[in-house]
């Protein structure tokens, strides 16, 4: 398991991969990766291409990035689920916070 | 509070970190003996001498050296023989053994280590290659006492902790599991994988006789997890005993684990309320997997998928109390469970699934069986493997009103005497009953009244389906045929969800008019509508005729009340219940 990160050149869009799973134990790397470029970022992008479980830590974790981005006014996108990840999202209905593709 | 796995450094610092180090030298060559307590005396240590095995045993036991060096060949008990007790002497304190040898043969060496040493000092002694060994070793032994130092302040902490887990949890358990989960209807499981765990069931019955379950799930495990239950269980209780209705309690939960609760913590839940008489079950789903509705009648499992976003994550004004109703029958039966089940992982990495779970469900044959035969299903599959969330199940079977038997809340009241003599007139007008509950605030008057506080249960389901009626018979002119059919059923709430929307005309009259006496009372309930009421004659006269509601509903009613009589054209109902030598 592993997170990391690219900022774009314009330092506007943060796009955030998970690698494994995704789970209480990225929960540091999690939060530093969307903390340390500071909240000049506009957009966030979570590459889920990679990520191979989610649990209910991580949506407590992604929760945290939504307030960091700004709550209701936030811009994330998540983005390559595979069918167990979207299933977890839809049980918990977060496509209602999250633009999830 | 303090984090009682942090080592507290200061008391690791206190101990002296050993700064003479005393050392035992046994060897039985005169020359040799005091050229080496020589050399160590020099270089700062405490020495003491034995001049063969036995002594070294008895200097040992007397002086507690912190490291022994034995000359292997001795007169009376030799090395191997003294190192071996010697050991067993030290027990747990880390006690370096070094054998003194002028052997060569790889075999000796191997021998001296074989015996409980820890290395050996070829003689002649080279002091430089001495001090290097003996530094090393003391410094493994400060290293050692450290460790075991530290251990046994985690081992403190540990049980610390554990005690107040434990203290913690009774409290917790009381809270959490109280109310009615132990009624004959209703079967749980709840496996912490801690001492506590994420998982919450409550179970209690309303005013009015409906029983309200929930089964809920906090994000992470232990203390964090259960810290939410006691906010979640108290507004469940305490509103589900004022007679608030589902939307209410769903609503007030919500806002008080957005307001407590972190925001990356959240629960998970599902939330039934049943109305035994009426036959309707209403479920609010948010977070949860799929619950399964069981239908006796034809065996069939309906889902009741999650459509909502957990508790505790959006704020009043974007939560979504909206909830599905379905039609429910004696004997049909209501599973909820947390992920628990469908993430039971055996040693194959594999998870139990929701396909293996509904597999149960299709195969059964007796649904008396079907709680054990889950439990018993998953158990099988991940064999003695530690379960990886928590497993947790309720199952509320539907039964007839008359074979419900749970405690109902007691009414608490704080006027012995009550109010006497009083009536009470509310009339609600279409902007308050397209979004307000007035039961709660009747029911609060009501139990005013002494009497009414133990035995006001029933009057309150009468009052319930007495104001139901008017509401969606009378205002909204639903017609209850409709609930004659699954499909009609569904379409019966749809438009009363429509029509209170967007109600523009209508209005309830409520009266109470209550009198008591020395050891008894009276109380009036009219209800009035502004409906165009419906021919009540066949009613009364035994025939099921143009009745506008389901039978169910009057033939409960009429067992509970003195009398019940229908006036005007129908739109106005009143409902007498007398007690006591009245």
């Amino acid at each position: 398991m592993s997170i990391s990160s690219s900022l774009s050149t314009d330092g506007q869009e943060l796009q955030i991969n998970i690698e494994g799973r995704f789970d209480f134990n990225v929960h540091s790397s999690f939060r530093r990766a969307y903390e340390e470029p500071g909240n000049e970022v506009g957009s966030y992008i979570v590459d889920m291409t990679a990520a191979s479980y989610l649990d209910s830590s991580a949506l407590g974790m992604l929760l945290l990035l939504r307030d960091y981005a700004g709550g209701d006014s936030a811009s994330i996108t998540i983005v390559h689920c595979n069918d167990d990840i979207k299933k977890i999202f839809a049980i918990s209905n977060f496509e209602q916070l999250f633009d999830i593709k | 509070m303090k984090n009682p796995f942090v080592v507290d450094e200061l008391r690791v610092a206190d101990c002296p970190s050993v700064p003479i180090t005393k050392i035992l030298i046994a060897d039985d060559n005169n020359t040799d003996r005091l050229l080496l307590k020589a050399i160590l005396c020099q270089q700062g240590h405490e020495v003491f001498v034995a001049k063969d095995g036995h002594e070294a045993i008895e200097v040992f036991r007397e002086m507690q050296p912190d490291l022994v060096l034995l000359d292997v060949l001795m007169p009376n008990v030799d090395g191997f023989e003294a190192a071996e007790k010697i050991r067993q002497l030290a027990g747990e304190a880390f006690i370096p053994i070094i054998f003194l040898t002028s052997l060569q043969s790889t075999d000796a060496l191997v021998r001296c280590l074989d015996a409980g040493g820890d290395d050996f000092l070829p003689k002649p002694y080279n002091s430089v290659v001495l001090k290097a060994k003996l530094d090393a070793f003391i410094r493994m032994g400060e290293m050692h006492r450290t460790m075991q130092r530290q251990r046994d302040l985690i081992a403190i902490h540990n049980e610390r902790l554990l005690r107040e887990q434990e203290i913690a949890k009774r409290v917790f358990d009381k809270v959490a599991h109280s109310g009615c989960l132990n009624a004959d209807n209703i079967r749980y499981l709840l496996s912490p994988i801690a001492i506590f765990n994420g998982d919450v069931a409550l179970a209690g019955v309303s005013p009015a006789g409906n029983l309200m379950v929930l089964l809920g799930d906090f994000t992470g495990h232990g203390l964090d997890a259960a810290i939410g239950a006691m906010p979640l269980a108290q507004t469940f209780y305490s509103m589900l005993e004022k007679g608030f209705s589902l939307q209410d309690i769903l609503r007030e939960i919500n806002e008080k684990l957005y307001d407590v609760l972190p925001v990356d913590v959240f629960c998970c839940a599902i939330v039934a309320d049943i109305d035994f008489s009426n036959g309707v079950m209403q479920i609010w789903n948010g977070g949860l997997p799929d619950g399964v509705l069981y239908r006796s009648f034809d065996g069939k499992s309906i889902p009741l998928t999650s459509q909502h976003i957990p508790f505790g994550i959006r704020n009043t004004a974007h939560f979504d109390d909206s909830v599905a109703t379905f039609e429910v029958q004696p004997d049909d039966r209501l599973f909820l469970w947390s992920d628990g089940i469908q993430e039971a992982t055996n040693n194959q990495s594999e998870m139990f699934g929701e396909e293996r779970l509904l597999k149960i469900f299709e195969k059964n044959t007796d649904p008396e069986q079907l709680f054990d035969e889950v439990n018993e299903a998953v158990a099988e599959f991940i064999s003695d493997e530690a379960v990886s969330d928590d497993v947790s199940i309720v199952e509320v079977k539907i039964v007839a009103p008359i074979d419900f038997h749970a405690d109902r809340p007691d009414f608490i009241g704080s006027n012995p005497a009550g109010p006497r003599d009083w009536s009470l007139k509310y009339e609600l007008r279409p902007q308050t009953l397209s979004n307000f509950d007035p039961l709660p605030m009747l029911l609060y008057v009501l139990r005013q009244v002494p009497y009414l506080r133990n035995f006001g249960g029933q009057i309150f389901t009468v009052l319930t389906e007495l104001y139901t009626n008017a509401l969606e018979h009378g205002v909204l002119q639903l017609n209850s045929s409709l609930k004659n059919s699954t499909a009609g059923f569904d379409h019966y709430y749809q438009l009363r969800e429509q029509r209170l929307l967007h109600l523009q005309d209508g209005t309830i009259g409520i009266q109470l008019d209550y009198k008591g006496t020395g050891n008894g009372g009276r109380l009036k309930v009219t209800i009035e509508d502004s409906g165009e009421g419906f021919d009540y004659k066949n009613l009364e006269n035994g025939l099921s005729g143009d009745v506008p509601y389901a039978g169910r509903g009057i033939n409960l009613m009429r067992s509970i009340c003195h009398s019940i009589e229908y006036l005007g054209s129908g739109n106005v109902v009143c409902a007498s219940f007398v007690w006591g030598d009245s």
